[in-house]
C-alpha cells in the first residue's frame, strides 16, 4: 500500500470518527437493525434504540435502499394489531426510546432490492431538539434474518 | 431436552379418566388450555375456500389429518406477522415429532400486493412446511369474516399499511376449531397448548 493510500484511509477513518463523536454529543443510536426480506418483498422494518441528551424528537429516517421511509406506531388491543404513520417520536432527555417490533418502528417502503441477511443498510436519522436544532446521525444497521425471534415485550401486549 | 413436551404425560392422565374420553373429538366439547382461548364451542372458519401458492383450490378439509394453525396477515407487515410466524416455527420445533402434523396456514389480508410468488417465499423463509393462501379481495373478505378477523387499510403516504387481528386459530385433526393463540404468548406456551389439541384425537 502506498503512503498516499494510507493517508486517504486515515483521513476517511478520522472523518468517520468525527461524525460519530459529533453524533454522540446529543443523540445516541444503538442496536440498530433491519429485517431481511425475501425476493420481491417491497418493504421492511428498521429498529433501534435512541437516547437523547436533551428533550428531542425523531423526525425522519432516510436510506438509499428504500424510496419512501416512514415512522409507524404499532399497538395491540384485544389481540388486534393497529398500525399507522406518525409525524415524529418524542425522545425525552436521558430516556432510551426503543423502536422495536412491539411499538414504534421505521418502515422502509418501496425497496430498491432484496435486503439480505448479514448485509448492512445505511440509515440517515434526523432528530430535532426542543430548540429546533437538527442533528443528523448516520448508522450502518446490520440485517437480521426474517425469521428471527424478538423478545416480546409482554407489558405492552396486554 | 427438558422443554420438549411429551404426549405421555397427557395420555397417562387421560387413561386414568377412562378410555371414553379418547373415543372421539365430538365427545369432549371443551378443552383446558393453559394459555390460549378455548374456541371449541365456536363455529368459525369452516367453509373458507381459497387458493394455495400453486394455484390449487383449498378448503379446511384439504388439511384433514393435520392440525391447521391459521393466521391472517400480510408480507409488508413489519412486526406482528414475522414474529407470529417465527413463533409458530419455534413451537413446531419444540413439539419434536408431534410437531409434524402442525400445518401453519398464512392467509394474506393484502391480496392486491401479496402475489403467490412472494407469499410462498415469505412463509417458507420461516419453515418449509408453512403454506400461504390467497384469493380475490372479495374471497379474502369472506374468509376473514368467517374467522371474525378485523382488518382495515391505513393510509401511509402514497401507499397503505394494515391493522388486523393477530390471533392464530388452531383446528384439531378432524377440522374442529379448538384454540385461539394470542400474539402475546411465547413459543413454549403455544407448544404446550398445541399438544393439548393433539391429545383430543
Amino acid at each position: 500500500m502506498t503512503a498516499v493510500q494510507h493517508l486517504k484511509r486515515l483521513t476517511a477513518g478520522l472523518a468517520l470518527l468525527g461524525l460519530a463523536a459529533h453524533a454522540s454529543a446529543q443523540v445516541q443510536v444503538t442496536d440498530a437493525w433491519v429485517r431481511a426480506t425475501v425476493h420481491g418483498q417491497p418493504s421492511s422494518g428498521a429498529f433501534m434504540t435512541l437516547t437523547a441528551d436533551s428533550d428531542s424528537k425523531l423526525v425522519s429516517v432516510a436510506t438509499p435502499v428504500a424510496k419512501d421511509v416512514q415512522i409507524h406506531e404499532m399497538s395491540m388491543k384485544d389481540d388486534v394489531m393497529r398500525m399507522g404513520p406518525v409525524d415524529s417520536v418524542a425522545l425525552p432527555a436521558g430516556k432510551a426510546v426503543k423502536l422495536d417490533p412491539n411499538g414504534y418502528h421505521v418502515m422502509l417502503m418501496g425497496l430498491t432490492g432484496q435486503i439480505e441477511e448479514g448485509s448492512q443498510v445505511p440509515l440517515t436519522i434526523t432528530v430535532e431538539t426542543a430548540k429546533g436544532e437538527k442533528q443528523v446521525i448516520q448508522v450502518q444497521a446490520p440485517v437480521r434474518a426474517l425469521n428471527g425471534m424478538e423478545h416480546m415485550d409482554h407489558s405492552k401486549m396486554h | 431436552m427438558s422443554t420438549l413436551f411429551t404426549r405421555r404425560t397427557v395420555l397417562t392422565g387421560m387413561g386414568l379418566l377412562g378410555l371414553g374420553l379418547l373415543s372421539g373429538c365430538d365427545s369432549s366439547p371443551r378443552l383446558n388450555f393453559k394459555y390460549g382461548k378455548d374456541l371449541s364451542d365456536k363455529i368459525m372458519g369452516r367453509t373458507f375456500k381459497l387458493k394455495n401458492t400453486e394455484g390449487e383450490t383449498v378448503t379446511l378439509s384439504s388439511y384433514r389429518g393435520l392440525m391447521p394453525v391459521v393466521f391472517f396477515g400480510f408480507t409488508q407487515c413489519p412486526a406482528v406477522c414475522p414474529t407470529t410466524l417465527a413463533r409458530a416455527a419455534q413451537a413446531k420445533k419444540l413439539m419434536g415429532r408431534d410437531g409434524e402434523i402442525m400445518q401453519v396456514i398464512f392467509i394474506t389480508l393484502d391480496p392486491e400486493r401479496d402475489t403467490p410468488e412472494i407469499l410462498d417465499r415469505y412463509v417458507k423463509a420461516f419453515d418449509p412446511s408453512f403454506e400461504a393462501l390467497y384469493g380475490t379481495p372479495e374471497e379474502i373478505a369472506v374468509a376473514a369474516k368467517e374467522f371474525g378477523i378485523f382488518y382495515e387499510k391505513i393510509p401511509a403516504g402514497d401507499t397503505y399499511t394494515l391493522s388486523h387481528t393477530a390471533t392464530s386459530f388452531v383446528f384439531d385433526t378432524r377440522g374442529n376449531l379448538r384454540l385461539g393463540l394470542q400474539a402475546s404468548l411465547t413459543a413454549k406456551e403455544c407448544a404446550e397448548d398445541l399438544l393439548t389439541v393433539m391429545e383430543v384425537c
